[in-house]
Order: structure tokens, then C-alpha cells, then sequence
């Protein structure tokens, strides 16, 4: 009986792991075979060897990412504390208003940023309607961060806000009651407890940002991340081998970072145990 | 206490005003009667009955929806009997499973988008000898594929809460497993399944760089025509588009909000 049963258990996943075998695994194997041959399906080096070329799109990607993240880092913080302290029947009103607009496509959301930050756009005639000299914000690195911090900003939030609503109002008293001021009761107790929320916010700002192409096609002009190379190579210049190699790359930089953020908030986890 | 409580509204209402400055943006320009989406020249709906004429673009909806309500009807009963059968594992098959199905969730879209257009061009070149594979197919498993983790996700916690004697007592009382399932389990997890669908179709609809990397030009959906007429420098027709899909969103959500505290209220009877 027991085991019939569990036969039967287990092919009820079977149609998924078979599903998850041939569209997950499958894929990234090909993504290497490609990124190890030619367009004749020779083995080859030269896909992998000519990233080097590409090293400074690499280099700026992970910077604009890297800023675009911190930046949310420091406005959602706050934000995701302030929200967690008010009272439970408002923060349900403002979490929707900080979640509708992930719900408008960010390609809507990246196209109405851009007439705001044109030359001729909505900033520039406010400046020129109160006679401020104009500023040149678009097709520039500023504007391709603000795009991302722009798009990205409620990821940061959502995270910290979900760890933050779990402290519980005893603990924080007790910090109190043991003499803490204000700061010292943030600094030890908010803080280390929010940290696996930070994590979390930062792989989910730092991933889409990182390889994001739509935004630095938009705002920054002629401006070419790694997301618009891997698209260049695939659907202009049908250069499968290359652009694999490039996906396969990108693949692996966010895994690493993954691996090391899951270490920082696996230890901060522990932390809080001990 | 009272000053820092009025710091914290001004930075609340900073940011929202940040971050709902584009969309009203939007929505003002869309009922602007002159071509310009930066200077505003008067009230018109010039830009919607455009929008109503334009087939392609009702055409693209056409798509989303069918592709949105197909794949997350079939990711919605994969995942939810993947869930069930995860459960069922031994610690470190779940743990191989659990790895995989966080693949297409970690991966940016960007190369989960580039992986899958492969394996189809692959399929397609060295299976099939043909090497137009991309379309309707492809885009709706690729939907599928990338659901899939999130309804497993949704559904796992409702079953972890789910009480196995429950199951166990409908069996002593002659009921088969599977009837059991589908009378005891499978309501206790229906709240997760519901999520999980909901989230399959929100995913699905607003999805842009996967249907872009493996539909070819053979099936357009509503954001891969949106990426098509913001190549150019376009007319405000685009955000009266927008401004349909805001008013769209906020109707399902005002519904869904509605819905959520009717059935608090039962529970709490």
C-alpha cells in the first residue's frame, strides 16, 4: 500500500521534472555547446577568447548596476522602515501604491521617463519656464541609472519591508528597556535582523539592472551595456556563437555574486540565531 | 517623536511622488491633442480613436491574453501537481528539484530568454530541419517555462500547512488517494493555487524580454508591439495605450483588494 502510494507520488511531478529537465537544464547545456563552437559547430575557444574585447561593456554594466543598487539601497531603506511602523491598515494601502507600479510594463514605464529627461523634454521646459539654464540628462550614464533606479526602486523596498514587519514590537522594546537609545536599538537589533532583506533587494535590483537592455537603448543613446551586446549579436548581427558566450558569461558573473550574497545573508541568518 | 513622524510623510510622499511622476506624465499626454509628448497643447482623444483603429495593435492584445490565460492555466496544474510530487521526495532529490526549478528565477531574463531561442533554434536545425521554429509554440512554452517557479512556490507554503491526517482520515473513511486529493487537499491549497495562477498570468502579460529573444517576428504580443513603436520617436498614441493598461491594472487590483477582504471576513466567521 505504502508503496503504491509512493510510486504514484512521485509521478505526479514526473510530467514537471521532465518539463524543467528539457526547458531549464537542457537550454543552459546549449548555451555552452554554442559558446564552444563555431558557426559550423567546430570546437572552439575564440568565442570565449574574444570577451576580452568586450571587458569594458562588462566593467560598465556592473558599474551603472552596482551604482543604480546602492542608490535604491539607500532611498528604500528608509522607506521599507518608515512603512514597516505604521499602523497595519495603512501599510496595506501604501505597499499597493509602492507595487502598482511594478504592474505597468517597464518598457511604458522607461518610454515616459525618456520624454521627461529629453533636451526638449518635461524637465527642460519646467528649468526653461522658470528661466534655470537647461540640463542635458539624456543619452547620458546619469540618466541610464536613474532609469534603473527608476524601475527597480520597489524590489528594494518590498524585501526590506517584508524582513522589517517581522520584528516584533517587544524586541524592540527590550533594547530599550536594556538601556539602548534610539540609534544604538537600530544599530544592533533593526539593522543585523534586516539584513537577509538587503540581500534579497540587492540581487533583485542588481540582476534585472545588470543585464538590462531596453533601458540603456532608451536613455542612453548609443550607450552599449551587455544586455544590448548579447541582443546585437543575436538579432542584428545573427552571431549565435558569440552572443552565447556572452549570456554564458553574464550566466556566470550573477551566479557568483548570488553565491556570495546567499553567504552574507546565510551569516547574518546565524547571527541572529546566536 | 511628533517631528520625525512629519520628516517621515515628506519622504514618503517624495517618493511617490518620484515614483508616479512618469505615469501621470503618461496619462496627461495621452489626452494631449498636439504630437508632442513633452509639450501639452490642449485636451483631445484623438490619440485613443487612433488606438481603437489600429489593428495590429488590438491584434497584439488578442495575443497576450490567449497566451497569458494558456499558460497559466497549464503552468498552474504542472506546478501545483510538481508541488504535491516534491513533497513526496526524499530530502535530496527535493533538494536537486528545488535547485533546478530556482534556475529560471535567479538567471537574468536576458539569458533565460537566449538559452531557450537555442535550444529552439537547435531543435529546430538539427531535429525538425526546419529553421523556422520561432512562433506561437515557442513563446507559449517559454511562458510556461518561466511561470512554472512561481506557482511551485506559490503552492509549496499553503502545502505545508495543509494537515496530512486530514488526507489520512478521508482514506479511513473509503475514500481513494486520489479522491482524497481532489476533495481534502486540494481545497485546503486552493487559496496557494489561486495565487500562483494569478501570478502566472500577471508574469505572462507583462513579460517583454523572453517573448522578445524567442518569438522570431512570426507572433507579436502587446509588449513586443510596444517595443516596436518606441524604436521611433513615436506619436502619444503609445501612452494612451498606457494610460488603458493603468486603469486596467488599478480596476483588477480595487477588484482584488475587494475580493481579499470578503473572504477575510468569512474566515473570520
Amino acid at each position: 500500500m505504502n508503496n503504491k502510494k509512493s510510486l504514484g507520488a512521485k509521478l505526479v511531478g514526473a510530467p514537471y521534472y521532465l518539463w524543467a529537465a528539457i526547458f531549464t537544464v537542457v537550454p543552459i547545456c546549449i548555451v555552452m555547446y554554442y559558446s564552444f563552437t563555431d558557426s559550423n559547430g567546430n570546437f572552439t575557444i575564440n568565442n570565449l577568447g574574444q570577451i576580452g574585447a568586450y571587458m569594458d561593456t562588462f566593467i560598465l554594466s556592473i558599474c551603472l548596476g552596482a551604482v543604480a543598487t546602492a542608490i535604491c539601497l539607500v532611498i528604500a531603506y528608509p522607506m521599507a522602515f518608515i512603512i514597516s511602523q505604521m499602523p497595519a491598515s495603512k501599510q496595506r494601502i501604501v505597499l499597493i501604491l509602492v507595487m502598482l507600479p511594478m504592474w505597468i510594463n517597464l518598457l511604458l514605464r522607461t518610454y515616459s521617463l525618456m520624454n521627461i529627461l529629453e533636451d526638449e523634454g518635461i524637465i527642460n521646459n519646467i528649468l526653461s519656464f522658470l528661466n534655470l539654464p537647461a540640463i542635458h540628462l539624456i543619452n547620458t550614464k546619469t540618466a541610464v541609472v536613474i532609469g534603473m533606479v527608476y524601475n527597480f526602486l520597489p524590489y528594494m523596498i518590498l524585501p526590506i519591508y517584508t524582513v522589517m514587519s517581522r520584528i516584533e514590537t517587544p524586541v524592540l522594546e527590550a533594547s530599550k528597556d536594556l538601556g539602548s537609545n534610539w540609534f544604538q536599538t537600530f544599530l544592533r537589533v533593526v539593522f543585523p535582523l534586516s539584513i537577509p532583506g538587503i540581500m534579497s533587494g540587492i540581487t533583485m535590483v542588481f540582476v534585472p539592472s545588470v543585464s538590462t537592455f531596453y533601458i540603456s537603448q532608451k536613455l542612453g543613446g548609443t550607450m552599449e551595456l551587455i544586455g544590448d551586446t548579447i541582443d546585437r549579436q543575436f538579432n542584428r548581427n545573427n552571431d549565435f556563437n558569440s552572443g552565447a558566450a556572452l549570456s554564458f558569461i553574464l550566466m556566470i558573473m550573477i551566479f557568483i555574486c548570488m553565491a556570495v550574497m546567499n553567504k552574507f545573508s546565510d551569516d547574518g541568518e546565524e547571527t541572529i540565531v546566536v | 517623536m511628533k517631528l520625525s513622524s512629519l520628516w517621515s510623510k515628506m519622504y514618503l510622499i517624495l517618493i511617490f511622488i518620484l515614483l508616479y511622476a512618469p505615469i501621470a506624465v503618461m496619462v496627461v499626454f495621452s489626452f494631449n491633442s498636439g504630437n508632442s509628448t513633452a509639450v501639452f497643447s490642449g485636451f483631445s482623444l484623438r490619440w485613443y480613436e487612433s488606438l481603437f483603429k489600429d489593428r495590429a495593435i488590438l491584434n497584439a492584445l488578442y495575443n497576450t491574453i490567449i497566451l497569458a490565460v494558456l499558460s497559466a492555466i497549464i503552468s498552474t496544474v504542472l506546478g501545483t501537481a510538481a508541488a504535491v510530487g516534491i513533497s513526496y521526495l526524499a530530502k535530496w532529490q527535493r533538494k536537486i528539484v528545488e535547485s533546478v526549478t530556482n534556475i529560471p528565477m535567479m538567471n537574468p531574463d536576458i539569458v533565460t530568454g537566449v538559452s531557450l531561442l537555442l535550444l529552439y533554434v537547435f531543435v529546430g536545425k538539427n531535429l525538425l530541419g526546419n529553421s523556422a521554429v520561432l512562433g506561437f509554440w515557442t513563446v507559449l512554452i517559454s511562458h510556461i517555462t518561466f511561470n512554472l517557479p512561481y506557482v511551485i512556490l506559490s503552492v509549496q507554503p499553503a502545502l505545508r500547512g495543509c494537515d496530512t491526517h486530514l488526507s489520512e482520515a478521508a482514506r479511513d473513511l473509503g475514500c481513494t488517494p486520489v479522491g482524497a486529493f481532489f476533495r481534502v487537499v486540494l481545497p485546503a491549497i486552493s487559496t496557494g493555487i489561486l495565487t500562483g495562477f494569478i501570478m502566472a498570468f500577471t508574469l505572462s502579460i507583462d513579460d517583454f524580454v523572453i517573448t522578445y529573444f524567442t518569438s522570431g517576428n512570426a507572433f507579436e504580443t502587446l509588449p513586443m508591439k510596444i517595443y516596436n513603436m518606441t524604436k521611433m520617436k513615436v506619436k502619444p498614441d503609445i501612452n494612451a495605450l498606457s494610460t488603458l493598461m493603468v486603469v486596467t491594472i488599478l480596476l483588477l487590483l480595487v477588484l482584488i483588494n475587494i475580493f481579499e477582504a470578503r473572504s477575510n471576513k468569512k474566515q473570520r466567521r
